[in-house]
């Protein structure tokens, strides 16, 4: 039999190890999931800089980029053109962010029609091909770009389902159909910021909201501002 | 706990153990009840952000202060039993005594937790029953703090993975943020547009489920102005963790000027949201194709 401090040290272990366990998931799921960061480069420094965020969101991620090529997905333009399946994405703190989307995805509209209301940005307005938006009929919504804790919603505009020379899998090239999208935000101060997209765009997923909606790297991330 | 365990080790030294623990119990208790009742009841959550939780915090007090000498009981006997009676080292392991009826005892200990159980219950239900202690209380409630007098109504929509709120009395604004005038009688009403979520305000002391399809209410009196943390209490997905942000309580005036710029930041999207209800049963529920 063993002694009672043998018992004693045998538990202590055990609840360690558990706490350990846990909290390496816990860490892995609210930090990056096994995410890469990806560092946006800064056009302007000093004090206020000023970065460029490029961004493309696509109906089906394809096999070059995920396990999962049917998901839906959020992609990142770095520096030299290349498209990335990357959501974690460094920006400076106090920063001006202009952001470019180009969407490839068609309409799945939102369940709150609140959130088709472009908020946190500047003016409350997105640009979508040229023309400023305050609202974007909710029906329409093909994702949203959102970081709550931040204030900041941004619907974004779908392609119609009858345009022509639609996008199979990603990386979706800019001649095929697409809307573009822009609106400029502001980072504050240093933080790690969650954001996600609101409309149920997984497919095939109860209520649209499993699969890419709750996996970072696709249609979730952080904004790591520094 | 009178003589039983006392008598194996009593047989040569009429020592009255069950005297000795008694006195014990009844110092101990004389000197912890009060500091608990005291410094610790009210220290724990959720302070005094509303009359809800000021409530709670009495409720706290008052259970702290009925539990304290009976906590007390269990450490003197456990630690004189584990003193007095240890064997020595090398001492035979023997039995004790067997255990024999005590019909006062027994009398006592049924009379004295049976009316501390139904002490606790009665006042659970009392203070329950007179505001609804800032629990949610489904549909039909039936603890309406101030009786029918007219709340200011606010709906609490819950979504993977933000809370917004409608005021109906603003002509169905919705805003991101949960703004409350001060002193003010309020009824949340509670409601989900997916997964199950939980509304915790919790300086407010309020905390209800946000299912779909349904319409959770649960009453809050604001004090004065303040900051309240809002979170979910119900994992509800990726972003469970996530989805809190802050509310305030304001005066008056800023409240109507709160309400009047969220009105100008709404009017794009008005015409676009579904009627005020109770609850809503959006779709798409499934993407198509
Ligand atoms: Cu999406
Ligand atoms: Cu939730």
């Amino acid at each position: 039999m063993r002694s009672v401090t043998g018992k004693l040290a045998l538990a202590v272990a055990g609840v360690v190890a558990a706490g350990v366990l846990i909290g390496f998931y816990v860490s892995k799921l609210t930090t990056q999931a096994g995410s890469p960061t990806y560092t946006v480069p800064v056009k302007t420094g000093g004090a206020h800089p000023v970065v460029d965020l490029t961004i493309q969101t696509v109906a089906a991620v394809g096999p070059a980029l995920s396990p999962n090529p049917d998901w839906v997905s959020f992609l990142v333009r770095d520096a030299s053109g290349k498209w990335r399946r990357e959501t974690v994405w460094r920006l400076p703190a106090h920063a001006t962010v202009h952001v470019t989307i180009y969407n490839f995805d068609g309409a799945s509209g939102l369940r709150n029609p609140f959130l088709a209301r472009p908020q946190g940005v500047d003016g409350n307005r997105i640009v979508v091909d040229g023309k400023p938006l305050a609202v974007l009929p909710p029906d329409e919504a093909s994702h949203t770009f959102a970081v709550p804790q931040l204030g900041l919603i941004v619907p974004v505009a779908p392609v119609p389902d009858d345009a022509r020379n639609q996008c199979g899998y990603a990386p979706c090239s800019l001649s095929m159909a697409h809307r573009t999208e822009t609106f400029t935000f502001h980072t504050g101060k240093p933080g790690h910021y969650r954001w996600q997209c609101f409309v149920p765009c997984a497919a095939g997923w109860i209520t649209g909201f499993g699969g890419p909606m709750q996996t970072i790297g696709y249609m979730d991330g952080f904004l790591d501002v520094v | 706990m009178s003589a039983g365990p006392g008598i194996s080790a009593a047989a040569a030294e009429p020592v009255n153990h069950a005297r000795r623990v008694i006195v014990a119990w009844l110092v101990l208790s004389v000197i912890a009840t009060p500091l608990v009742a005291v410094f610790l009841g009210p220290a724990i959550p959720p302070g005094n952000g509303s009359d809800e939780a000021s409530q709670q915090v009495f409720d706290n007090q008052v259970m702290t202060a009925v539990i304290t000498p009976i906590l007390c009981l269990l450490v003197v006997f456990f630690a004189y039993a584990l003193t007095r009676f240890r064997a020595q080292a090398g001492e035979a392991a023997l039995d004790g005594p067997p255990l024999r009826n005590e019909p006062r005892v027994q009398a006592l200990w049924v009379a004295a937790t049976g009316l501390i159980v139904l002490g606790l219950a009665g006042f659970g239900t009392f203070e329950l029953l007179e505001t609804g202690a800032g629990g949610g209380q489904g549909p039909s409630p039936i603890a309406e703090p101030g009786g029918t007098k007219k709340k200011l109504e606010v709906q609490v929509i819950a979504q993977q993975w933000q809370f917004t709120y409608r005021y109906p009395s603003l002509g169905g604004l919705e805003s991101a943020q949960l703004v409350l005038p001060a002193h003010t009688d309020v009824a949340l009403h509670v409601t989900s547009l997916d997964a199950v979520h939980s509304f915790w305000a919790y300086e407010l002391g309020v905390k209800a489920d946000a299912n779909p399809g349904v319409d959770n209410v649960a009453y809050v009196e604001t004090k004065g102005p303040r900051v309240f943390h809002v979170r979910c209490a119900e994992l509800c997905g990726l972003w469970h963790g996530y989805m809190f942000n802050n509310g305030l309580v304001v005066d008056a005036a800023d409240f109507s000027r709160w309400a009047a710029s969220e009105r100008k930041n709404f009017a794009p999207v008005a015409k676009y949201m579904p009627a005020y209800s109770h609850t809503y049963l959006p779709e798409p529920q499934r993407r198509a194709g």
